[in-house]
Formats: C-alpha cells, sequence, structure tokens
C-alpha cells in the first residue's frame, strides 16, 4: 500500500494533477505524436488544434481578444525573460518591488549591467506594494513596471487594478508575473490594464512542468518586441529570416505538444470547477491554516494572514527551530510535504524580515482538504510544543 | 460532376486553425490541406474550399482579423 502523504508544495508545482490532465498526455501520445505546424498530414493538423486549443483557452481565462498574442514557453520565466529582454533597451527605466522572484530579480540584474535603470520599491511587512509609491517613482524614461501578483513566499495580492490605472495613465507598460495565481484568483488584463502577463502551466492551471509562456496586450508593439531566440516555426520556410508575426515571432523549435495536450485539459478543469469556487474553497482552507497557526504557541505566521488578501499560500517559524529541521520532521514522522528557506525570492524576504533563515511553506490547492489542514495543525503543534 | 475548389493560404497554422472554427461555424465546406508546392515552399496546412464561396470566406476572415496570405484556385 502507498504510504499516505499530505501535499502541501503546490506554490511550487501542483500535485495531484485532475485526471484528465494525465488522460490527455497519454492519449497525444499513443494516438497523435505528431509535430504541430510541421508538415501537413492528419496528425500534424491534430496536433496544431492542441497548440491551438490551449492558446485559445489562455487568452480566454485572462480576457484577451486575439490568441495569436499568447506565446508558450517552458515556464513562467521563459516568458518573463522574453517580455523584459524583448522590450527593454539601454537607458530606460524600470519599477519593479521587493517582493519579486528571482525568475524577474535575475534577468533584471542582468539588464542592469546593460544600461537598464531599475528602481525597486520597498512594499510593506505584508508583502504590498502602495500604488502611489509606483506613482511617484516613474520617470520621463519609465518604460515598464514589472509586478509578482502574488507572492511565491507568503501568498500576498497586490492591488493591480490600482497600479495597472496608474501605468496607463503615465504612458509605462505593466507586466504582471502571474506564476502563483493565474488560475487560482480571476485575472482580467483588460480590468487590471495589464499589457504582459507571464503564467506557468503547472501550478494552478494544473498542467504538465515544462508548460508556461506570456500573454501580450494590445499595447505592445509587435514590431519592437526581440524574440530571446530564432528558428524553425513550421511558417515562411522559404526563408532564411525568421517571422515578424505573432505567436511564430516568439515561438522557434518543436513545442512541449505533450505538454500542451495536458495544460489544455487542466485549463478546461479550472474553466469548468470555475475560478470564483476554486477561490472560495482555497480561501476556506487557507482561513482555517491561519486561525490554527496563529492558536500555536511559538509559531510566528509571515504575510497579510488574512485569506482574502492571499492566496492559499501560508508561510511561517517555529521559535528556536531552524525551517529545515521542521521540514525534515514534518517529511519522516508525518508525511507532509512542503518548501522550506527561501524561496528564491531573497528581497522578499528581506520585506518580511525573514532572510537569511527563512521560512516553511504550506502551499495548499484546489484538491487539498480540511482533514489535511487539520492534520498539518496537529503536526505543527508537536513540533513547536517539542513533543516527540 | 465536381466543383471548383481553391485554397487560402495563411502565414502559420495558427492562422489556418482560427479561419477553420469561423468558417466551420459558418457552414462552408473546407478541409485542411498540405499546401500545394506549386503556390508555396512552407510545410504548412491550407484550406480548401469552393471557390465560388471564396468572397464569402474571405470576408469572414478579415472582419475576424485572420492573416491571410493568398488565395489561389485549384486546377484540375
Amino acid at each position: 500500500m502507498k504510504e499516505k502523504i499530505i501535499y502541501f508544495d503546490n506554490a511550487a508545482t501542483s500535485f495531484p494533477k485532475p485526471e484528465e490532465v494525465t488522460k490527455a498526455m497519454v492519449h497525444f501520445s499513443r494516438e497523435i505524436g505528431a509535430s504541430p505546424g510541421r508538415s501537413g498530414h492528419r496528425l500534424a493538423v491534430e496536433a496544431g488544434r492542441i497548440v491551438f486549443g490551449a492558446r485559445e483557452r489562455i487568452s480566454q481565462l485572462f480576457g484577451g481578444k486575439d490568441s495569436s498574442r499568447v506565446v508558450f514557453g517552458l515556464n513562467a520565466t521563459e516568458g518573463i525573460n522574453q517580455g523584459l529582454k524583448g522590450l527593454l533597451r539601454h537607458g530606460d527605466h524600470l519599477i519593479t518591488s521587493s517582493m519579486e522572484h528571482n525568475s524577474v530579480m535575475r534577468p533584471l540584474r542582468a539588464l542592469m549591467k546593460e544600461g537598464l535603470a531599475v528602481s525597486i520599491l520597498p512594499c510593506s511587512q505584508e508583502g504590498f506594494l502602495d500604488p502611489s509609491g509606483v506613482k511617484k517613482a516613474i520617470r520621463q524614461n519609465t518604460r515598464m513596471v514589472v509586478l509578482n501578483h502574488a507572492s511565491n513566499v507568503v501568498g500576498t495580492i497586490q492591488p493591480l487594478a490600482e497600479i495597472g490605472e496608474v501605468c496607463r495613465r503615465q504612458g509605462v507598460l505593466f507586466f504582471v508575473d502571474a506564476a502563483q495565481s493565474a488560475g487560482a484568483v480571476p485575472i482580467d488584463m483588460e480590468r487590471e490594464k495589464i499589457d504582459l502577463l507571464a503564467f506557468t502551466g503547472h501550478k494552478a492551471l494544473f498542467g504538465p512542468q515544462g508548460t508556461g509562456g506570456l500573454v501580450l496586450g494590445e499595447r505592445v508593439d509587435e514590431k519592437e518586441l526581440v524574440p530571446v531566440k530564432r528558428g524553425g516555426t513550421g511558417s515562411r520556410s522559404e526563408q532564411e529570416e525568421h517571422p515578424d508575426f505573432l505567436p511564430d515571432l516568439c515561438e522557434s523549435g518543436t513545442p512541449n505538444t505533450v505538454g500542451l495536450a495536458g495544460l489544455l485539459a487542466g485549463l478546461e478543469f479550472v474553466i469548468k470547477v470555475g475560478i470564483e469556487k476554486i477561490r472560495h474553497h482555497e480561501k476556506r482552507l487557507t482561513e482555517r491554516l491561519l486561525r490554527g497557526l496563529g492558536e500555536i504557541g511559538g509559531v510566528t505566521v509571515y504575510g497579510p494572514g488574512t485569506a482574502e488578501k492571499q492566496l492559499a499560500t501560508v508561510s511561517f517559524s517555529i521559535q528556536d527551530v531552524a525551517p529545515s529541521e521542521v521540514g525534515l520532521r514534518l517529511d519522516e514522522e508525518y508525511g507532509i510535504l512542503c518548501r522550506l528557506g527561501l524561496h528564491c525570492a531573497p528581497a522578499a524576504h528581506r520585506t518580511l524580515g525573514t532572510f537569511p533563515q527563512g521560512t516553511v511553506r504550506f502551499g495548499l490547492s484546489y484538491f487539498s482538504r480540511e482533514e489535511e489542514v487539520d492534520e498539518a495543525l496537529r503536526a505543527v503543534g508537536r513540533i513547536a510544543r517539542r513533543e516527540a | 460532376m465536381s466543383m471548383p475548389q481553391g485554397v487560402i493560404l495563411f502565414p502559420s497554422i495558427h492562422f489556418a486553425l482560427r479561419a477553420e472554427k469561423l468558417i466551420k461555424q459558418k457552414g462552408i465546406s473546407h478541409k485542411l490541406i498540405p499546401v500545394p508546392r506549386h503556390l508555396s515552399s512552407d510545410c504548412g496546412v491550407c484550406m480548401r474550399i469552393p471557390w465560388e464561396k471564396k468572397e464569402e470566406a474571405l470576408g469572414i476572415l478579415a472582419e475576424a482579423g485572420v492573416k491571410v496570405d493568398g488565395v489561389h484556385p485549384l486546377g484540375n
């Protein structure tokens, strides 16, 4: 019999996936298998339909109007790199927050060496960025504001619409990293005035790892967008110049079609259940977890501390017990799997006051259950009370 | 006797598939086929339609903003 586990590492990657996702990937592998957009035979067209379907669903989910402006890649990181490196030039100024993941910070550090000016705005200890601070930081050469929609460390959900409004008024592009939030909270690029949205397929959209990408709003001029890679696209095959139209402009080489088959099934699952219902379930569990942790002596919870303002991602520490020690005991003694330490976001930990020791992070999902939260709370309680 | 046919060419499969969705909704008979070698060296697909439906189909695609590379009659 399989040993019972409680998987609370959904902020890293969601598990389990809906059964439909596995089925779709097996179906592709067994019955389709061909390369999309290459050749003209029926299986190539069938493979093309899967990629097209996933593109249409992504566009639909984020309120996009033109699915050719959805470009797929391996993950949100690839989408972020494409958006930043594809548009920013020497002499531009960019604004970001102190809650960013390294997927944003590291490309920015490299671009700074090439002449990009960057302002990293401090956030509150709960992780919120003040929209008025963004307005004040905008300069004449500010080209873009890039912001993590929801913190991967503490789940803090930023006030996107307010910040989007500031950007739109000042003529600055608004780039949102939705790695954690896409599928977990409703996102509408029109309503929130988002110009670029990076997403990953393998978290709350329930696709497999190796799927993700970037959605470009209408205000991004594709003629200004430099692709981070060039190569075969299946289109314009007679030319050695790379195509200048989307999505081919930003998609070279054979895609992860089996992964996109899984992502398409994940997207259909999310659309069928409804993000509102997913959010409701996760909020209920988050509230229960936050309340429970708050009742355990010696436990400090970081972030907003209220489910309304955060994702189902909760970071905490236990007094005088290192996160690594907590994690080891949770895994070995209780079968609870979570993330420990620094979560690829050093600036965020400095903001929260948890650098360099980090935190213990519980990342819940739509598939998490109340009983699992209660069992985890009992385990944390025993560790905090130094009970064996 | 079969009706004369033609093909619509697209910049990439994305637009061919968008076209397929739209043309299907309008009930025009159609099929995605490999691009005939004499029309283009592209390795993708194009859409075969009855030649008499050409104007109607192009109108639908233009309205939806589907990029089209060309339209050609098919010889017998």
